[in-house]
């Protein structure tokens, strides 16, 4: 069973006035099959654990590690993270002008699958999840995230969790930016990918809405760069009641 | 005056039927980066001539010339080369049926009939060939094989001039290819005869060190079609004038280029479309990627709507992806309007960054970093590509961009 472990993990950044220290000691496991859900006002480092774990070339480990069934992810490159098994739903998804849809899709697949996929079984697959996720088949002839609108960068991110097939899904925000539909739709995507019960999911979201939709094992609360408090799914409701002041003023955050 | 077009600025601008006025000029309402010059008849100093001497020796600040380092056009502008010993091109042709070529001398009465050299080292290509290459396409002849020209430079100076006649109703696509190394200059004609169609294909494939300054001469006869394609990816310096002038009206031309410069190569079109005919149509695209230290494009697009070209349609685009740091591109579309009563006039002009951004994204779906720069560039091009239209030459210049990608990227 796959195991994504974090621990003691500090992250930097490069301010205008020298590095700065964004995550401040994270530790968290994340088993195949379980859900957690990060929560935390916005600013508290949320998206900087997501893209360290991804391993974006603007963060800076400085201490910690982390670990994918053993192997030492922070040593990777970040296709090679990719290939191990970790996928980043973005919270803004980068435009790629000149790439379509179903060409990033098929060389996507064929680098983590390690093979090019049989090209009608491939095409059947497409079609599927698009249809699951109530994407027109046209959108597969579009620029990769070019002139998409919120809804359909979701989907689209959510469409490559489907098919990449991820051993730790981050994702970061998928919630935001979404209306009522878009965010059942999304849900139950992300949802049909947990019931396979081959997935780790962090679920990094900034309000309890997704959670009707998507019910976590562990909720953890994230301010001031760490985890400063975990339970179960009955912490949500705490915080949808009593929102985050507690965490942020209380001297948690620093 | 357009300065080093950034990368990130865009601009664009097009006008709806007649609401430009006589002598009115459009300038985009983008940035201004790269909105309208000077009148384009105002830039051009001196009068087209066949006569190197009707031409001063570009000191390098005269607007047509300011992109271009003179340095190392190998003594084609300032008449050293012209004294130079000369070197020899391999030609190979294919030629269907029916196509002819012929080698003839500078007093053939069919050249010089499709334009006039507009500067000086085109005026000193006409002036210094020796033997002018002829191919003629028959009346009504609709070859179902392309005419290839494969030209392989073998160093040294060579001044060429090259006639693709393309007779009414006939329809053909010539492929010229350039591979090799030398200094060259050249004019190339392209008539195409009313009703007749002509795709026609420049591959500046050259070895890293050539130089290679040509004019092209389209006139484009009464309800004809005229295609243009230039490739250019080799060279130290290459720079190219692609023009096009109307015989009568109903013409339409369509100019397609793509270009790739890697570190310290200079390539530079600049593109003329004189629509002084009426009711003809131009629509031109261009597209280049860079990469590497003082890789430097340069793209001029004039497009010239005289009084008398009522029922004009144009527009013209110029794309360029930078890829890394170091890379500069000027990017100048310059559309002059001397009547409203037309039927649509617009250009766009956008330098944008491949960024670590999308290089990430790519990266965290698992695709490794030098495919996915290939990914791109290879999107970025094949959407031009799509639009030419000849299968094969599609499928063989993509495999030139496959190849390119595969050796710098
Ligand atoms: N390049 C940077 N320079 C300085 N501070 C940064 C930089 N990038 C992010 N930060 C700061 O890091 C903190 C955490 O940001 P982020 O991880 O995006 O938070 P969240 O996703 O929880 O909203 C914020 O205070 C943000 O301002
Ligand atoms: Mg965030």
């Amino acid at each position: 069973m796959a195991t994504l472990e974090i621990r003691d993990l500090h992250v930097s950044v490069e301010a205008e006035n020298g590095p700065r220290e964004i995550l401040k000691g994270v530790d968290l496991t994340v088993k195949q099959g379980e859900t957690h859900a990060i929560m935390g006002p916005n600013g508290s480092g949320k998206s900087t654990l997501a893209y360290s774990l991804a391993g974006h070339p603007k963060y800076t480990v400085t201490g910690g590690s982390v670990l994918l069934d053993g192997e030492d992810v922070l040593e990777m490159s970040v296709d090679e993270r990719a290939k191990a098994g970790v996928f980043l739903a973005m919270q803004y998804p980068v435009e790629v002008p000149g790439v379509s849809v179903s060409n990033f899709l098929r060389t996507a697949a064929t680098a983590v699958r390690g093979e090019a996929p049989k090209l009608r079984l491939w095409v059947k697959e497409v079609k599927e999840a698009m249809a699951a996720l109530q994407m027109d088949p046209a959108f597969a002839e579009r620029n990769v995230n070019e002139g998409f609108s919120g809804g359909e960068k979701k989907r689209h991110e959510i469409l490559q969790l489907e098919l990449l097939k991820p051993k730790i899904a981050i994702l970061d925000e998928t919630d935001s930016g979404l209306d009522v539909d878009a965010l059942r739709i999304v849900s139950e995507g992300i949802n049909r990918v947990r019931s396979t019960g081959e997935v780790g999911t962090l679920l990094v979201t900034h309000y309890t809405r997704i959670l009707r939709y998507i019910k976590p094992d562990y909720v953890h609360v994230f301010a001031g760069g760490r985890i400063v408090e975990s339970g179960g799914a009955e912490l949500a409701d705490k915080l949808e009641n009593e929102g985050y002041e507690a965490y942020v003023k209380g001297g948690a955050s620093e | 005056m357009a300065e080093q077009n950034t990368t990130g600025s865009t601009t664009a601008g097009s006008i709806e039927v007649g609401t430009a006025g006589a002598g009115a000029q459009l300038a985009g309402p983008g940035t201004g980066r790269t909105a309208v010059q000077q009148p384009i008849d105002a830039r051009v100093a001196v009068k087209p001539s066949f006569d190197v001497n009707d031409f001063p020796v570009p000191h390098g600040r005269e607007e047509d010339w300011r992109f271009t380092p003179l340095h190392r056009l190998g003594g084609l502008h300032d008449g050293t080369a012209a004294a130079a010993e000369r070197g020899e091109d391999k030609v190979e042709f294919a030629l269907p049926d029916g196509v002819t070529a012929e080698t003839v001398g500078r007093d053939d009465a069919r050249l010089g009939k499709a334009g006039t050299p507009v500067d000086r080292v085109a005026a000193q290509a006409f002036s210094a060939f020796e033997q002018a290459l002829v191919v003629t396409v028959p009346k009504d002849a609709v070859l179902t094989e392309p005419v290839k020209i494969d030209v392989r430079a073998e160093g040294g100076v060579r001044f060429a001039h090259v006639v693709i006649d393309v007779k009414p109703f006939a329809e053909a696509v010539v492929v010229l290819n350039h591979v090799g190394t030398g200094t060259r200059a050249a004019n190339v004609e392209l008539l195409v005869g009313d009703g007749a169609k002509l795709t026609f294909v420049s591959v500046q494939d050259w070895e890293r060190d050539a130089v290679h300054v040509a004019q092209h001469n389209a006139l484009v006869g009464r309800d004809a079609s005229f295609k243009s394609v230039v490739v250019t990816f080799g060279g130290d310096l290459v720079r190219l004038h692609p023009r096009v002038n109307y015989a009568g009206p109903g013409g339409e031309a369509e100019l397609f280029g793509l270009y790739f410069a890697d570190a310290g190569q200079h390539l530079e079109h600049r593109l003329i479309i004189d629509h002084d005919t009426p009711h003809c149509r131009s629509n031109v695209a261009y597209k280049g990627a860079l990469q590497g230290q003082d890789a430097h494009a340069v793209w001029v697009g004039d497009v010239l709507i005289r009084a008398a070209a009522l029922g004009t349609d144009t527009y013209e685009l110029n794309r360029n992806l930078v890829l890394t740091d170091g890379a500069r591109v000027d990017s100048i579309p310059n559309l002059e309007i001397e009547t409203g009563e037309i039927v649509g006039a617009g250009h766009a002009s956008a330098t944008g960054r491949f960024d670590d951004e999308q290089l990430f994204y790519l990266m965290a779906r698992g695709i490794p970093a030098d495919e996915a720069r290939r990914l791109v560039v290879r999107g970025f091009f094949a959407e031009l590509l799509q639009q030419i239209g000849v299968a094969e030459v599609q499928e063989q210049l993509m495999e030139k961009i496959d190849a390119e990608l595969e050796a710098a990227v």
